[in-house]
This record gives structure tokens, C-alpha cells and sequence, in this order.
């Protein structure tokens, strides 16, 4: 396959998606069934199309990086610049393959969940137009060449992840979430932009292979390696705030309200992988500095969500904020250094994610009809506490649940495992080569490895094990129809780690790590983080003991989670009752008071600043506007009007009339005069002195408004009343006969016939 | 008497345009002195034709190009479609005020 017929089917999988969106937005509600079918139908398609640019790409293309631009806006020749081109383009290297091949496979099988989940709801049409304007923004991120559509497609993501959390804006709670998401991801977005317009300050493209070809060449921001931290930075702000790491991370368990397969989609699978994927792309110019702050950033990220997720009861809140801490474990797993298995940890942990949250899905619609048919309105469908025994209920979620969870806990021959083995590694080998305090990021990824296995499992035990709190409701708890089991199978399927490498304890013989190669840093020597070869030599020793220990700490927080909640051997009441361990108890329970704490700092800090605003507007702008319309209502009414309004203002007014008169009286006779006409200059001044003086006089007593009154309304009521007049003598050739005019139009005609002769 | 004569035996131009005169003269008063509303579109027609003659005329005399015929031939088929529209005015303006004598219809003086 050519070049050329890739770049065309990679435009139609970015595209098809716009056309799904387009078709269901505008005729949702003339098409069957509300045009569900449609949009599954397209990612289907788009879905099969991506496979074959996989395979094309990994068979035929496998180390070449192929992309296509076009002009976008050629500005021709800039002065002081040179000749400055916008480009705009698609790439299709490796990572971009396989991420289009995730973004499809997750967002085909949320379609095809939600024709189940979303039955009967609302907005159903609605869902699905807005469904595909997210396939289109993520695609278009996946396969952009330059920062630029980078930038548009991640706002874009931003807008339909707002569209989709406030699906059920009815719910002020909903309409609340999808406004903090969009907010709080904005703040990084900012930073990014500014990132954006450093390169492209220095560089003048926004293209990454021309930006990293000149960084290579030797020319960075202003010349300073510091401006080049800054500016990797900034971009990593975006992810910061796409991809909810610390101290951006508040919206994305907020982001729960919105529908539950959206959730899986954009907050679990895809767009919050955005931000990985950002740096990923990002990767070769970040400086050692860059990359520190990163890893830092990704590892308390990973620290903080875990022990929040164990305190929680919501079965959406633990897996938002499990996905909060697994984006910190890739965040950081790139900042270390460990590329391809952070985008790995990106790949496996779309699949099983997205999968955890399709079966929180299934579970919460399960229980969601339960207590509907219960007649009950009161009980939380979402709270793990009210659940229990729902294995022998609903055996297939059951089932692929278990199979997510051992995934992302990392236990051995699933996909999770592999990548989470990997980034472990990769931090062990970080702490190796910058000893120090730099070992704090290996033992934080380890004990949240722990954590995330601990309540995982809370989780697992709490829903599906046990028994059940309510026999009666318990009755009437069914498994989801096929359109929900299928995905979830196939997420099941995809868990396993056969499908990256044939290798169960090394990922870094199978395709994937092949495939997706850590690129060679362009940044100077001196800035450059350690370079690959004595990475890899690292991450090769640390590897047998990061598997030994990851398997021990997650085999510890497995069997924390049963002793405690299935055997029950620790009362976990008890645990959270104790004296030092309630306080934390309550501080994880509360998220850490992060919301609390913004709310207190900024955004009480922006209504302290808006009321000073809001009070510079009410005095001072408001008042210069209403002083200039009483000076106006003022000089057109005349004195004597304002002078039964009030006496001081006439005479403000008596001044300003007189110094006006007297200044143009001066400026008439000496300024365009000359002052030196002899006689005549002498008559010409008193005339125009008295002139002034008349005029002034006038408008001191009746105004502008009077000589409006006056003499202009006088010219228009003539103009008018001379109007009716001739108005009144034509009315007499109307005669209603059609004839005679007809022979006026004749008559008229012979006068213009000789007129024009 | 001799001109006359030879002005007879060679017709040319002036001929043509002589007698699109004439028909434009008659279809004009037939339009403003006939009281019958169809009368009054028969008098159109005969201006419409009077024009037609005058676009052919000039096109074989004047011009060496067939656009005077063309156009003749376009204002045949605006007069085909004026006339089925004007003859649904009258049967209307009929329906509605049971004559169609022109000079009764003078509501709109008012």
C-alpha cells in the first residue's frame, strides 16, 4: 500500500467521525432508532480502517515516520522574518498507528455499550452526535503533525467532554462538573499555550519534526537552556490539566456525573490519555530539568488519587480516581525516562479502564432497574456498599471485572502487569542512576502499585462477593443485555498480554516494544537527561527485581483486601475508627480538602477581585458614562430647563457656554482673520461678536433642544407638509380606471421619447 | 405617383416597420378604449407582435446575426405564459366581481 492511500485512509478515519457528528446533530430526529446505529456503524468502520493502518504501517512502514502537510496560511515574506508559512498536517508514525487504533476500539465499543445503557434516556441523539465530535477531536490529536491542530483538536476534546459530563445538565451537579472540567483544564491548557508560542517564537512552525530538527541543530528558545525547561513545561501544563495530574486532577472524579460509558470513553480511556500522549510527542525536547518535574509531578499525582481511592465508596469515584493514579504511574514512567513503557501503561491501561468502567456501567444499570423496580428512589445505585453478591447475578461483568482488575492490579500474564512491570523497572533504574532523594519516585511507584491492588480488590469483594444487602432487591437484579457483555468481553480478551507480546514476564521482546522506540533527545548535551543506551543497560538489571517486587507488593495489597473485607479478620470500621488512622481516614475520605482548599484560595480570591472590578465599573465607569449623558441631557435642553433642575449645575453650565462663545469669538477674529484687516476686520468682528453673542444667548436659554424644536423640526414639517400638498393635487389623477392610466403611462412615455430625442 | 410605386414594388425596412406601427396603433387602442377585459389583452397581444415584427425586421436588415429572431421568438413564449396568467386574472377578478368590465373595477382608488 502506498504512502499516499495510508494518508488518504487516516484523513477518512479522522474524518468519518465529523460526518457522524454532522449527520446526528442536525437530523438525529428524523432518522430510526435516533441514529445510533449510525455513529456505531462509522467507528466500526473507522475501527477496521485503523486496523489496516496499523498493520500497513508496523509491515510495510515500520521505521519510517510518514506525514503529509499543506499550507494552511502563507504570509509570504515578513518583514524582518523572511518568507513565514503556516503548515498543517498528519503523521503517521508508530505511537499515532497504534493510539488511533485504541481511540477506535474504545470508542466503537462505548457505542455499541451505550445503544444498551443509554436506552430510553433523553438526549439519546444527542449523546451520539456528541459521541462522534469527541471521536473526531481525539483522532485529530492522535494524528496531527503540529502543535497547532494539536491545540485545536485538544480544545475541541475539552469542548465534547464538557458537552458529554453536562449530558444531564438538568442535574445542577452535572451542569457543575462539566463547567469544572472545562475550567480547570483551561488553566493548563494556558500554560500550554504559552509553551506553544515560545517554539513557535523561536522556531516559527509549529511542526514537531521541524522544531526538533532545528533544536538539534543547535538553536533553542532565546538561547537559554532554561527557556527550553520552561517552555517543555508549559506544554506539560496541558497534560496537566487533560490528563488530571496534581494540583490540576480535581475535575476528573467530578467528571463521574456525566453518563457512564462517557466516562469509560473520554475520562478513563482516551482523552485524559491525551496529556500522555502529549508528552510522549513532546518527549525529545524535554531537558533533564523538564523531565525531573514530570516524573515528580506524575509520581504524587499517582500517591495522592491512590489513597484517596481507597477511602471511597462510589464505585465511579474509585475507578475516577484509580485512573487518576494510573495517568500519574504513566506521567511519571515517561518522566523517568521509561518512553515506551509509559505509552505502553497508556495502551494496556485504555483497555482495561475503559473496560472497568463499561462494567461499573453494566453494574450501576443492573442495580439502577433493581431499585427502580423496587420502587425505591432513595438508595445510591452507585454506592459499593449497597452492593455485594452480584457474581452470581451477573456472571459475565463478574467475570471481565475480575479480568480488569487483576490487569490493572498488575498480576502476572495480563497486559497490565507487563506495562505497570515495565515503568517499575523504568523508576528503579531512575533511582539507580540519580541515587539520592531520587529513590523517593521507585518506592512511591511501588506503594501505590500496592494501594492500587488493595482497593481494587475493596472494590471487586465489596460488589460482586459477599452477600447481598438486600434479598428483595437482590431478586430483581439481571445481567445487561449483549450490546453490554460484548464490549466487555472484548476489553476481557484484550487484557490479556498476548496481544503485546508472546513473552508474559517481558514486554520488551513482543511487537509493541519494538514498535514503539524511546526517541533519540534533541535538547543540548548539557540539559539532556541520561541518554538511552545507559538507560536501557539500567532498566535491564532493575528489571527481575522491579517484577519480584511489584509482584510482592501487589500480592500484600490482595490479600490486605480479603483479609479485611471478604474473610473479615480486620474490621475495617475499626481500622478507620483508630486514633491516628481516623484522621487520615477522614483526610482521604475528603479527597485531602483539595477542593476545600481551592475553594478557599482561588476561587474566593477570583470573587474578592471581581467585586473590586465590579466596583471600579459601578463608580467609575458608570459614573463618567451617566456624567457625559447629564452634560448632554443638559446642553440640549438648555439652561432654563436646568436651571429649575438645580441651580449649580446651570451656572457650571452658564460658564462653560461663555468660555466657549468667547473662544470662538477669539479664535474667528485673530485666528483665521489675522487680526491686522483694517475696517473691515473691525466690522467682521463685531458682527461675529455679536453673532456669538446671539448664539450663546439662544442656547443659554433655550438650548440645542430649542433650535432642534425649532428650527430643524420646523424644516421637516414643511418638507412634510409639502409632501401632502402635491400629495392632495395627485390624488385627483387617480381614478381607479386602469385605462386612463395606461394613457398617462403612454403620455409620460412621449414625454421621454422627445425629452431624449 | 412613380416613387410611390417603386416605394411599393421594393419592400424594404420602412415597410416592416410601417406596419408593426400600424399594429402597435391599433393594439394600443384597443388596450385603452376597450371597456372588455379580454379585449384589453387582445390589444397587449397586438403589441407584443407589433414589437416582434420590429425585432425581426431589424435583424434581417440591420444586424446579420439571429438574435432579433431569437429574442422574438422568447417574447412568443412570455406572451403564451402572460396570456394563461392573465386569463386566470380575469376569470378571477370575474369570480369575484361578476363583470369583467374594466371600468367597474376601480377599487384600488381608494
Amino acid at each position: 500500500m502506498s504512502q499516499e492511500t495510508l494518508f488518504t485512509l487516516a484523513l477518512v478515519v479522522w474524518l468519518v467521525p465529523l460526518l457522524d457528528f454532522a449527520v446526528l446533530i442536525f437530523f438525529h430526529k428524523r432518522l430510526p432508532r435516533s441514529g445510533d446505529w449510525f455513529g456505531t456503524s462509522i467507528l466500526f468502520g473507522a475501527l477496521i480502517l485503523s486496523f489496516v493502518i496499523l498493520f500497513t504501517k508496523l509491515n510495510v512502514y515500520h521505521d519510517q515516520t510518514l506525514q503529509t502537510s499543506v499550507t494552511w496560511v502563507d504570509f509570504g515574506s515578513v518583514p524582518g522574518l523572511g518568507p513565514l508559512q503556516i503548515n498543517l498536517g498528519i503523521m503517521i508514525d508508530n505511537i499515532a498507528a497504534i493510539m488511533l487504533v485504541v481511540v477506535c476500539i474504545v470508542s466503537s465499543l462505548v457505542h455499541l455499550f451505550s445503544i444498551g445503557y443509554m436506552k430510553d434516556d433523553v438526549r439519546y441523539g444527542r449523546y451520539y452526535a456528541y459521541l462522534g465530535l469527541f471521536s473526531f477531536s481525539m483522532l485529530g490529536i492522535v494524528l496531527t503533525n503540529n502543535l497547532l491542530l494539536m491545540y485545536v483538536s485538544w480544545e475541541l476534546v475539552g469542548l465534547s467532554s464538557y458537552l458529554l459530563i453536562g449530558h444531564w445538565f438538568e442535574k445542577k451537579s452535572a451542569s457543575d462538573a462539566s463547567k469544572k472540567a472545562f475550567i480547570v483544564t483551561r488553566i493548563g491548557d494556558v500554560g500550554m499555550f504559552i509553551g506553544i508560542l515560545i517554539l513557535f517564537q523561536t522556531f516559527h512552525t509549529f511542526t514537531f519534526d521541524t522544531i526538533f530538527e532545528a533544536m538539534k541543530a543547535g538553536q533553542i528558545p532565546f538561547g537559554s537552556e532554561a527557556w527550553l525547561t520552561a517552555a517543555g513545561l508549559l506544554i506539560f501544563c496541558g497534560a496537566v490539566g487533560k490528563s488530571a495530574q496534581f494540583p490540576l486532577h480535581v475535575w476528573l472524579p467530578d467528571a463521574m456525573e456525566g453518563p457512564t460509558p462517557v466516562s469509560a470513553l473520554i475520562h478513563a480511556a482516551t482523552m485524559v490519555a491525551a496529556g500522555v500522549y502529549l508528552v510522549t510527542r513532546t518527549f525529545a525536547m524535554m531537558t533533564a530539568d523538564a523531565l525531573i518535574v514530570i516524573a515528580c509531578i506524575g509520581a504524587i499525582t499517582a500517591f495522592i488519587s491512590a489513597t484517596i481511592a481507597i477511602a471511597q465508596n462510589d464505585i465511579k469515584k474509585v475507578l475516577a480516581y484509580s485512573t487518576v493514579s494510573q495517568l500519574g504511574y504513566m506521567i511519571m514512567g515517561l518522566g523517568v525516562g521509561a518512553y515506551s513503557a509509559g505509552f505502553f501503561h497508556l495502551t494496556t491501561h485504555a483497555m482495561f479502564k475503559a473496560g472497568l468502567f463499561l462494567g461499573s456501567g453494566s453494574v450501576i444499570y443492573a442495580m439502577h432497574n433493581a431499585l427502580h423496580h423496587a420502587n425505591d428512589h432513595s438508595t445510591d445505585a452507585q454506592d459499593i456498599r449497597n452492593m455485594g453478591g452480584l457474581r452470581t447475578k451477573m456472571p459475565v461483568t463478574f467475570w471481565t471485572f475480575l479480568m480488569y482488575t487483576l490487569a490493572i492490579s498488575g498480576v502476572p500474564l495480563t497486559s497490565g502487569f507487563l506495562s505497570k512491570d515495565e515503568i517499575l523497572a523504568g523508576t528503579l533504574a531512575f533511582g539507580n542512576l540519580h541515587g539520592g532523594w531520587h529513590w523517593l519516585i521507585p518506592v512511591t511507584g511501588f506503594f501505590v502499585a500496592g494501594l492500587t491492588a488493595f482497593y481494587m480488590f475493596r472494590l471487586v469483594i465489596l460488589t460482586f462477593l459477599g452477600e447481598h444487602k438486600d434479598p428483595h432487591r437482590f431478586e430483581s437484579v439481571h445481567e445487561s443485555p449483549w450490546v453490554m457483555t460484548v464490549p466487555l468481553v472484548v476489553l476481557a480478551v484484550l487484557s490479556f498480554f498476548a496481544f503485546y507480546s508472546f513473552n508474559p514476564i517481558g514486554a520488551s521482546s513482543g511487537w509493541f516494544y519494538h514498535a514503539v522506540t524511546r526517541p533519540e533527545s534533541v535538547v543540548p548535551a548539557a540539559a539532556a537527561a541520561v541518554n538511552t543506551e545507559l538507560f536501557t543497560e539500567a532498566l535491564h538489571h532493575a528489571h527481575s527485581l522491579a517484577m519480584l517486587l511489584s509482584l510482592t507488593v501487589a500480592g500484600i495489597g490482595i490479600l490486605i483486601a480479603f483479609t479485611t473485607y471478604y474473610w473479615k479478620k480486620i474490621n475495617a470500621d475499626a481500622v478507620a475508627a483508630a486514633p491516628v488512622a481516623k484522621v487520615l481516614y477522614r483526610f482521604f475520605l475528603n479527597k485531602w480538602y483539595f477542593d476545600e482548599f481551592y475553594q478557599f484560595t482561588v476561587v474566593r480570591g477570583t470573587d474578592i477581585i471581581a467585586n473590586a472590578y465590579r466596583g471600579f465599573d459601578n463608580v467609575i465607569i458608570d459614573g463618567i458614562v451617566n456624567g457625559v449623558a447629564k452634560w448632554t441631557v443638559g446642553i440640549t435642553h438648555g439652561v432654563k430647563h436646568t436651571w429649575e433642575e438645580g441651580i449649580a449645575g446651570s451656572i457650571f453650565y452658564l460658564i462653560i457656554f461663555a468660555l466657549l462663545s468667547l473662544f470662538i469669538g477669539w479664535q474667528v477674529t485673530f485666528g483665521l482673520l489675522g487680526g491686522n484687516g483694517g475696517t473691515l476686520a473691525l466690522i467682521e468682528c463685531g458682527v461675529l461678536g455679536l453673532g456669538s453673542a446671539a448664539l450663546s444667548f439662544f442656547l443659554f436659554y433655550v438650548g440645542v433642544g430649542g433650535f432642534d424644536n425649532k428650527i430643524i423640526d420646523g424644516m421637516v414639517n414643511l418638507v412634510a407638509y409639502l409632501g401632502g400638498f402635491f400629495g392632495l393635487l395627485a390624488r385627483k389623477l387617480q381614478t381607479g380606471k386602469v385605462q386612463t392610466y395606461l394613457a398617462f403611462a403612454l403620455f409620460g412615455v412621449m414625454v421621454f421619447f422627445l425629452w431624449f430625442r | 405617383m412613380e416613387e410611390v410605386v417603386k416605394f411599393l414594388q421594393h419592400p424594404g425596412l420602412t415597410h416592416y416597420l410601417i406596419l408593426s406601427g400600424l399594429l402597435f396603433s391599433l393594439g394600443l387602442f384597443a388596450v385603452l378604449t376597450r371597456r372588455n377585459a379580454i379585449m384589453v389583452l387582445m390589444g397587449v397581444e397586438l403589441i407584443l407582435n407589433a414589437a416582434n415584427i420590429n425585432f425581426v425586421a431589424f435583424s434581417r436588415y440591420v444586424s446579420t446575426s439571429i438574435d432579433g429572431h431569437v429574442v422574438a421568438i422568447f417574447v412568443i413564449i412570455l406572451a403564451a405564459a402572460e396570456a394563461a396568467i392573465m386569463l386566470a386574472i380575469v376569470l378571477n377578478i370575474y369570480q369575484n366581481f361578476n363583470t369583467v368590465n374594466v371600468d367597474d373595477i376601480n377599487q384600488l382608488k381608494d
